[in-house]
């Protein structure tokens, strides 16, 4: 077992207990930080596999930006774990046997899946992960997807506006 | 490594991510298990996108097969930020009508 | 010529649609220039043809577009002008304008709207009647034959505001629908057969049908006809028939409508040829219906009733011309019952429009002095219909008669018979009407006044016509040469030659205008001075009441259909077909409901969901519900 062997499993190991620690956690405070773990596992896959750019992207707007933002939410509402909505036992245990069955079923379709499995993901090698790389086909195939997914902010930025002003219109 | 190796990750990430949808009643709980679910999809696309370069890699080191995966990845990532902010923007909504972010009072499908 | 052709019927249909549609804003006297001009237009344009034809012989099949193909089938909305259609062409569009220029001055005092329904649907009676007998193939006759079958029940209907009139037109349209079953089902047999419906193909290769088929074709046909023309056991409905206003049974009874069941036996000779079963069948339904409805109409006490049991027995001798093969005859009897009995209608008209819609002869009386061209018109009607030289209807019928001597003599004395009770009882029904004193009250006498002159003339030249009409058919041995058996013998060419002795031809004709003397004589005699004005008694009774057929109808017919209809309603309706309908409903319902109670509005059931159906679908499809090899290959 080489050292991307031992990281990658090391990595795996990580996002899945965090992710599962997302769920079972009481205080969703401890979930959000749980959930930035998973990213950081992920991110680290990225890296594993030298998709440089990709894995600080990741960092920056998954860990940095969107789950302060989450933060930010839960402890602007005071969620705590006397206030945490639980479902009923009996609803918890069939959703996780459906969800069950579905990871057996497609665990199965993967084992059947032939000549998929003979595929090698290449680690490390490689430079198209480089932003060098990235950046130019961005720019140069993918210039006008890009430019709409800057409108596709701003139309994001008005709703987000519209929708948090609209009810102080009401209150008042 | 093997690529199913990558896939069974991913999928039992999007399993943890759906498993959360199904179990908690939280919104922002069930958010984050979203995100959990697009993530799982931005780690297989980006294998899918070594493994494909791994195939002309040995012949051409410059080649560039497979970066139209990880741009993919990373409009996903626009659209995911995009989302959130909008999302975030309903649950604070939410909350400030009924005080709570139980999804269970969104129940309007109904009718 | 070929455009002349489509011309024809176009200008009815022309008059029909404007006066259908525009019926509100016309005004009287545009809608009776539009009724009658097209009309009028179609008669000029009828008689060049008719010149046409007689001049060059028959003309080409013109064919304005394909109607029907299927596989081989190929049915085209052909016209054929050939001598036969071209004289009905004539009949129609003559009598049929002479009719429309009565009913301006009969049906004044309707509104202008109704007046223009009125001329429409007589526009469109004679649109259809026009394609029947014009079409070169079954399938356009039927068109035709099923049109005329709708514009009686419009136009008997017409006042449909009298409920028992709508009764009568639901009664023709019946009787008529049963009729014309059998002679679609004779096109759908030809064509299953011969694989075409045209004329000519089908006389040209008739003789590759088997003897069964052929008898079984002209039987459907016959029964088509049966309908059409009120034989036995489908003429009922011709005299109630009489609910409809006087032009329109003029109409019906001379012009259109009965006389397609002849025209289309006659039209098919070459089939009815080549089966002696039907032809016997024919002849003797023919005789059958003359003699019965003579005997109805001598009980009469109805002017248009005794008329209409005329026609019917009229039309019974019209088919024992069929029957007996003499053809030439049938169609001769067409067209001077054409004449005569649209005049007798007419006149009859005229009495009832003089007498305000008095229908009853008990009450008429010594309207001689009173409508003198009435009168006299309806005079020569009667003396035509009685069959007394040289009128035209002595030559037609002693035609018919000539050659059902030559078939059979029991057929001839039968047929006098019948002819003696024509002749009684329409003397007795002009001696009722016109002789003796006015039984009405005084009041009504002094308001007693002829036609006005669009009623009197139609009147008059359907005299005339009635006079000479008989002049184109007289036979050889009274110095004719029978102008229009020559004219029709290219057309009727298989009709059966029967040559007698002239001294027996001398002496049939003797024997039939004495006996149609005496009994003129005997019945203006007995009712002149004494007409039955009481009910009539014993056997009298019985012919009155039309030998209770109509009560024979309804009880063994009628009544039995009405009580399926009504088990059918109640029993397998209610609780086979209505239950097993709102089971069905109340079963989906009732699921719905079940089902309705997993939609709980909330977005995790609905992504459980999802994911079941995720997994389901998975295993259902992609490895056949083998689950066990889904678990051999997760591990």
């Amino acid at each position: 077992m080489n050292l991307v062997q031992i990281i990658f499993w090391f990595l795996s190991a990580l996002a899945v207990i965090a992710a599962i620690m997302v769920l079972v956690s009481k205080n969703p405070i401890y979930s959000v930080l749980w959930l930035i773990v998973v990213f950081f596992a992920i991110s680290g896959h990225y890296i594993l596999m030298n998709a440089q750019f990709l894995a600080i992207v990741n960092l920056i707007v998954y860990a940095g930006a969107i789950m302060v933002l989450f933060l930010f939410v839960v402890m602007l509402m005071n969620v705590n774990t006397e206030t945490d909505p639980q479902r009923s036992l009996f609803t918890k245990l069939v959703g996780v046997i459906s969800g069950g069955c579905f990871l057996m079923i497609v665990i199965s379709l993967i084992k059947q899946a032939g000549e998929l499995n003979t595929k090698d993901v290449l680690m490390s090698g490689g430079n198209i992960g480089l932003i060098e790389t990235l950046g130019k086909v961005l720019f140069k195939d993918y210039l006008v997807p890009f430019e709409i997914s800057s409108i596709l902010f701003l139309s994001a930025m008005v709703g987000a506006v519209v929708i948090g002003k609209k009810e102080s219109k009401i209150e008042n | 490594m093997p690529i199913s190796y990558y896939l069974i990750l991913a999928f039992t990430l999007f399993t943890i991510g759906v498993v959360g949808v199904l179990v908690r009643r939280n919104a922002i709980i069930v958010f984050m298990s979203i995100e959990l679910m697009l993530n799982a999809v931005n780690l297989l696309l980006v294998a899918f996108s070594k493994m494909h370069h791994a195939g002309v890699y040995a012949a051409n080191k410059a080649s560039t097969v497979g970066t139209d995966a990880q741009l993919f990845v990373f409009f996903i990532m626009v659209v995911a930020a995009v989302e959130v902010s909008v999302g975030l923007a309903i649950i604070v909504m939410l909350y400030r009508n009924t005080h709570s972010v139980d999804i269970n009072f969104l129940n309007r499908l109904k009718n | 010529m070929n455009t002349l052709v489509y011309l024809i019927p176009l200008f009815p249909v022309i008059g029909f649609l404007i006066l259908g549609l525009g019926r509100k804003s016309l005004s009287k006297t545009l809608t009776i220039f539009l009724g009658c001009g097209t009309i009028f237009t179609s008669f000029i344009i009828s008689v060049v043809l008719f010149l046409n034809v007689k001049n060059h012989g028959a003309m080409d099949v013109h064919s304005l577009f394909t109607f029907i193909q299927s596989g081989t089938l190929k049915i085209d909305f052909a016209f054929q002008v050939d001598q036969l259609s071209s004289l009905f062409l004539l009949i129609i569009t003559g009598v049929g304008f002479l009719i429309h220029l009565y009913s301006s001055a009969y049906m004044h005092e309707e509104n202008a709207e109704h007046f223009a329904r009125y001329f429409a649907y007589l526009n469109l009676f004679i649109f259809s009647m026009l394609l029947l007998v014009l079409g070169a193939n079954y399938v356009i006759m039927f068109i035709g034959w099923e049109g005329v079958g709708l514009c009686s029940y419009l136009l008997i209907g017409y006042w449909f505001k009298n409920d028992n009139y709508n009764y009568a037109a639901k009664k023709a349209f019946i009787m008529n629908r049963i009729g014309d079953l059998g002679f679609l089902l004779a096109v759908f047999w030809l064509v299953n057969k011969l694989g075409t419906v045209s004329y000519s193909e089908v006389f040209a290769t008739a003789h590759q049908l088997s003897t069964f088929d052929v008898t079984a074709i002209t039987m459907l046909l016959f029964v088509g006809a049966m309908g059409k023309s009120a034989q036995i056991p489908l003429y009922t409905w011709l005299p109630d028939a009489m609910a409809g206003p006087t032009p329109v049974s003029a109409l019906i009874h001379a012009a259109t409508m009965v006389t397609a069941g002849i025209y289309m036996i006659a039209r098919s000779n070459v089939l009815y040829n080549m089966s002696e079963f039907t032809m016997h069948v024919v002849a003797i339904i023919g005789l059958a219906t003359a003699l019965f409805s003579a005997t109805i109409a001598i009980k009469q006490n109805d002017i248009k009733k005794v008329l209409a049991y005329s026609t019917v027995s009229q039309l019974g001798y019209m088919f024992l011309g069929l029957g007996v093969g003499a053809y030439t005859g049938a169609v001769f009897h067409v067209m001077t019952h054409a004449f005569f009995k649209a005049l007798l209608f007419l006149a009859a008209g005229s009495v009832i429009h003089a007498l305000h819609h008095e229908q009853d002869i008990r009450n008429m009386g010594g309207l001689k002095k009173k409508l003198p061209i009435t009168h006299l018109t309806f005079l020569l009607g009667c003396i035509a219909i009685s069959g007394i030289p040289p009128l035209s209807g002595f030559f037609s019928k002693d035609e018919i008669l000539a050659a059902a001597y030559a078939h059979n003599p029991i057929y001839w004395v039968l047929a006098v018979v019948g002819a003696a009770m024509t002749a009684f009882y329409m003397f007795r029904l002009y001696a009722t009407t016109f002789l003796g004193t006015y039984r009405g009250n005084s009041e009504q006498a002094s308001h007693i006044n002829e036609s006005p002159k669009s009623m009197t003339i139609p009147l008059i030249v359907l005299a005339i016509l009635s006079v000479v009409g008989g002049l184109v058919g007289v036979p050889e041995i009274l110095g004719g040469n029978h102008q229009l058996h020559h004219f029709l013998s290219s057309v009727l060419v298989s009709e059966k030659t029967h040559h007698m002795p002239h001294n027996t031809e001398w002496m049939l004709m003797g024997i039939s205008v004495t006996i149609a003397v005496i009994a003129i004589l005997f019945a203006v005699n007995k009712f002149s001075k004494k007409p039955e004005l009481n009910d009539a008694e014993g056997l009298g009774k019985i012919l009155s009441n039309k030998w209770y057929v109509d009560e024979l109808y309804d009880k063994f017919i009628v009544h039995p259909l009405n009580n399926i209809a009504v088990f059918f309603k109640n029993v397998i309706e209610k609780s086979g077909i209505d239950a097993a309908v709102n089971g069905v409903g109340k079963f989906v319902l009732y699921g719905s409901r079940q089902i309705r109670l997993i939609q709980t509005g909330q977005v995790g059931t609905y992504i459980l969901l999802m994911v079941l159906a995720f997994v389901l679908m998975v295993l259902i499809w992609i490895n056949d519900g083998y689950i066990y090899r889904f678990i051999t290959n997760l591990f």
